[in-house]
């Protein structure tokens, strides 16, 4: 067992964890953040997708004893004061969410590449998007989403 | 009306997409009770083999294993929606590879994995057959050797081998009919296993209370479903089983029937605890279901000006080693074997085949994108060989209101026609598309037909104290948006804003019947339900405030927001609200306002239009949307690789109650239906699955869909639904294939027969063209 300190969601907080326990683990399991998660725990589908140091990564590649002293945003720390990001508003309003198991991660991903790049094309949100698989949406207004939330934050 | 109307043919947001934007909806694998256990399989490892015994005494010994189930632990008969030859787990024999044989409740989940291995099964191998030439060759190794007594709903083959079913349907003059064609194409073609990938594996939660009932809270499409097959697999009393719908995250029609309650409410039982099963993705695509892959035969006559005057259409089903609703899908290929054409002779035949596979099951679409696929591609070589466009020999065959689909139902509404035109207008059909050197670019078209009225519904609509409503029918949101549709369906008819009617979660306690969430069926049916409920309440409310407001009831109108006022000459200035009727209702006079509403289509085939044998019932399945697609794909001539730029899709759903879904339901409907023509496809070898995991088994991400698909959304009333709707759940994913072939063949000039048109399949049709 390792003992890590981390920065999730701006909170401090002190794990436990197994040497092999995923990063994607730990959060649902030992920190009870529900809202990343696991469809393919192969790195493929990037539904468990959170920041770390504000980097888009797939929590399911990560180890936990790995990430002692990083920062860690999910889904959950995305908002603030109980409101939605612009990220997750704008995915709401162009009505790209379906049965959402997948939006968790593709909102961090959206989240994370809008900061890289906030006047983005379609096509290099296609590209940018292009690790996070979604069976419901095809994809048009998870597009219109990062579209919206472009203009909304440049605005 | 149309002021109260308020909350139908907007676009609103989903109830819950707030919540799932948050990250705080809550699925099942996200559900933890106090002192749960972890739940884990073990799958067969072979194809067919006799079971001879366990041996648990390892697995319990570690520390950690609460309990251990295997098939000696079941206490019920079998199960399967119409044909009753599946268990909990694998009984006597198991019959492919990865089919449940033993599962551990422990701990934790590492601990019952571990366990799940040390559980020693000793097999007898049997031959196996795991395609359908090997099920049907002579002497084949027999996979349910109790086929005969097994309760099947169905007018079964009598054979000893390993047909589950045959059914055909014969209308006109039959195979006769081709005297009249001047001219006749054939062919056959080939369809693969597509896995239905919802993002949320298999999860189920079991729970035994001290009251000796048990509540599952499971990832499924049907509520009731899931309570008939534990009641029948189990032995448990239906009064006894309380199963909840969490939030779902997709289903496709593999969540339809069973999936890992069963095993998980016998090591709840056995535990004396909590137990939570959450498959692996690996797990998951072993064990589950798949779309029927199979062999579909097709002849067409034609008249040298293009009608169409026979069709004839055979069809192979691999059905894998259990039921399922196997049968069902291959009648429902045949239900569309005519295409959305008024072809006079028609001669369908489908069988369903057992083989040493996972169960090949429901999926979007239901045998339609099989036999679209076939039927769709051979319209287009028909056209070819007569010198016809292909839009225009489409629409010069399509059917139209008031004739009778194949059984002999009338359609009531049809916008074929109008659907084509649509897309042939939009896409700018006519105009050639110009490709870079390597590259060809060329259009496919599909005309498209799906049914969506089909089995029961019940609806209870309650005021509450305050005024507003609560709506509770028991149907599954899987993703689709049928609680924000149905809401909305709800308050249109009571004049309240959706916010002013809450949705009931699914749950066998409180919820009345419903089939469950397949066959695009909700809007439709559920919709007459939630009608039949509401007016209900409406009338009593009526009643009420003609009583409060001391005049007749045909003097009131329903006001929007929830009030009932005068409508008299000369006005009178008198009004109340829902709010004070309720108040008077729960303390004063008549009690509770309660209204619930029930529904089945009840319209059967008609056995002097269509002789038909060996077909499960196919009542009322006329309410039917049709709809027509155009693709563009540019082919690249080097590698084979097919992309497809833009997609143009027009259906006639009656009316839009949520235009923004409907439309939702189009974009995602085609782009599954785009993997299913171009890339996605379970592969077995001797039985085993070789790509069970995401990274080998590729489905569209946003660099495959097109980034414009133009959805056409074409709104012609139902006369035979309250709010004029009809579904749009599977239809959009149907039309892909056989467009995106279409249009390969436009660009090109080689035509394919088989699905998924892989790079490798098209380069290699490239190349023998030279």
């Amino acid at each position: 067992m390792i003992n890590i300190t981390l920065e999730i969601n701006g909170e401090e907080r002190e794990l436990c964890v197994p040497a092999a326990r995923t990063m994607l683990d730990a959060l649902r399991n030992d920190l009870n953040l529900t809202g990343t998660k696991n469809a393919c725990n192969q790195g493929v589908c990037g539904a468990c997708t959170v920041l770390l140091d504000g980097t888009a990564v797939n929590a399911c590649l990560v180890l936990a004893a790995n990430i002692a002293g990083r920062k860690i945003v999910t889904i959950e720390g995305l908002g603030e004061g109980g409101r939605l990001s612009p990220m997750q508003q704008a995915f709401v309003d162009t009505g790209a969410i379906q049965c959402g198991f997948c939006m968790s991660g593709m909102i961090v991903s959206a989240t994370a590449f809008l900061t890289e790049n906030p006047k983005p094309s379609r096509h290099e949100i296609r590209a940018g998007l292009s690790g996070n698989l979604c069976r419901c949406s095809g994809y048009v207004r998870v597009i219109d989403a990062v579209i919206l939330a472009s203009e909304r934050m440049g605005a | 009306m149309s002021d109260i109307e308020s909350a139908i043919g907007k676009s609103l947001p989903r109830l819950e997409a707030a919540e799932k934007a948050a990250g705080k909806a809550i699925y099942t694998g996200d559900m933890e009770l106090p002192g749960m256990l972890h739940g884990a399989l073990l799958t067969s490892p072979y194809p067919h083999a006799r079971i001879l015994s366990y041996d648990v005494s390892a697995a319990l010994e570690l520390p950690g294993v609460k309990a251990i189930v295997t098939a000696e632990d079941i206490t019920g008969g079998y199960i399967g929606l119409v044909c009753k030859d599946e268990s909990a787990l694998a009984r006597g024999k198991a019959r492919y590879i990865g089919e449940p044989v033993a599962a551990v409740a422990a701990l934790d989940e590492a601990t019952a994995r571990l366990a799940a291995r040390l559980i020693e099964v000793e097999y007898e191998e049997l031959p196996s057959a795991t395609t359908v030439e090997q099920a049907m060759a002579e002497g084949a190794p027999v996979l349910h050797e109790d086929f005969a007594d097994y309760v099947k709903v169905y007018q079964a083959p009598e054979h000893e081998g390993n047909l589950l079913a045959r059914a055909e349907a014969i209308m006109g003059r039959g195979v006769d009919g081709f005297d009249e064609a001047d001219i006749i194409v054939e062919g056959s073609y080939e369809v693969g296993a597509q896995y239905h990938a919802y993002m949320e594996p298999v999860s189920v939660l079991a729970s035994w209370g001290s009251d000796d009932r048990v509540t599952v809270w499971s990832s499924t499409q049907s509520i009731f479903r899931t309570q008939a097959n534990i009641y029948e697999g189990l032995g448990i009393p239906m009064g006894k089983i309380r199963c909840i719908a969490p939030r779902i995250g997709g289903g496709f029609g593999a969540k339809a029937e069973v999936s890992g309650q069963l095993i998980t409410v016998m090591l709840a039982r056995k535990a004396a605890a909590p137990v939570r099963l959450v498959l692996n993705r690996d797990e998951d695509m072993i064990t589950m279901r798949a779309r029927h892959p199979g062999t579909i035969r097709v002849r067409t006559g034609a008249k040298a000006d293009g009608t169409l005057v026979a069709r004839e259409m055979e069809l192979w089903f691999d059905a894998g080693a259990y039921s399922d609703d196997s049968p069902a899908v291959m009648n429902l290929a045949l239900f569309y074997a005519r295409g959305s054409y008024s072809i006079p002779h028609v001669r369908a035949l489908g069988h369903a085949v057992y083989t040493n596979k996972l169960r090949l099951g429901a999926f979007r679409g239901f045998g339609n994108p099989q036999a679209s696929f076939a039927s769709e591609s051979q319209l287009d070589e028909i056209a070819e060989a007569l010198g016809i466009d292909p839009i225009e020999l489409r629409i010069k065959n399509a059917i139209k209101a008031g004739e009778p689909w194949l059984g002999g139902q009338k359609i009531a509404s049809c916008a074929l026609v109008e659907s084509l035109e649509a897309v042939r207008d939009a896409s700018d059909w006519k105009r050639p598309r110009e490709a870079l050197p390597g590259k060809k670019r060329g259009l496919g078209v599909v005309g498209l037909a799906h049914t969506s009225a089909f089995l029961s519904a019940g609806a209870i609509v309650r005021l509450q104290g305050d005024g507003t409503i609560i709506l509770n029918v028991g149907a599954v949101d899987i993703g689709q948006g049928s609680d924000t549709v149905l809401s909305q369906m709800c308050a249109a008819a009571l004049g309240l804003d959706i916010e002013q009617v809450s949705f009931a979660t699914p749950d066998t306690d409180s919820a009345p019947y419903n089939y469950g969430t397949n066959a695009s069926r909700v809007t439709y049916t559920v919709g007459q339900a939630v009608h039949r409920a509401a007016m209900q309440v409406r009338m009593q409310l009526l009643e009420h405030a003609a009583e409060m407001l001391e005049c007749l009831p045909e003097d009131l109108e329903l006001r929007s927001g929830g009030r009932i006022g005068v409508n008299t000459e000369p006005p009178r200035n008198a009004e109340i609200s829902f709010a004070d009727i309720a108040g008077r209702s729960l303390w004063a006079v008549g009690g509770p306002i309660t209204g619930s509403g029930s529904y089945i289509p009840n319209d059967p085939p008609n056995p002097e239009h269509t002789q038909m044998t060996g077909f499960l019932g196919l009542d009322a399945l006329s309410v039917i949307t049709f709809g027509a697609q155009v693709v563009e794909v540019e082919v690249d001539e080097i590698t084979g690789q097919v992309q497809v730029l833009e997609a143009w899709c027009a259906h006639d759903v009656g009316r839009a109650i949520n235009p923004g879904m409907v439309e939702s339901q189009i974009e995602g409907g085609f782009v599954q239906g785009l993997g299913y023509a171009l890339c996605e496809e379970m592969l077995w070898e001797d039985g085993r699955l070789v790509n069970p995991s995401f990274m080998d088994y590729k489905f569209p991400g946003t660099m495959e869909a097109p980034d414009k698909i133009h959805t056409i959304v074409l709104e012609i009333p139902e006369p035979s639904h309250p709010f004029s709707v009809k579904g749009v759940g599977e239809p959009p994913l149907v039309g892909a294939a056989p467009a995106i072939n279409n249009a390969i063949s436009a660009a090109t000039g080689i035509r394919l027969k088989q699905i998924p048109l892989t790079p490798e399949r098209v380069l290699r049709a490239l190349l023998a063209k030279g």
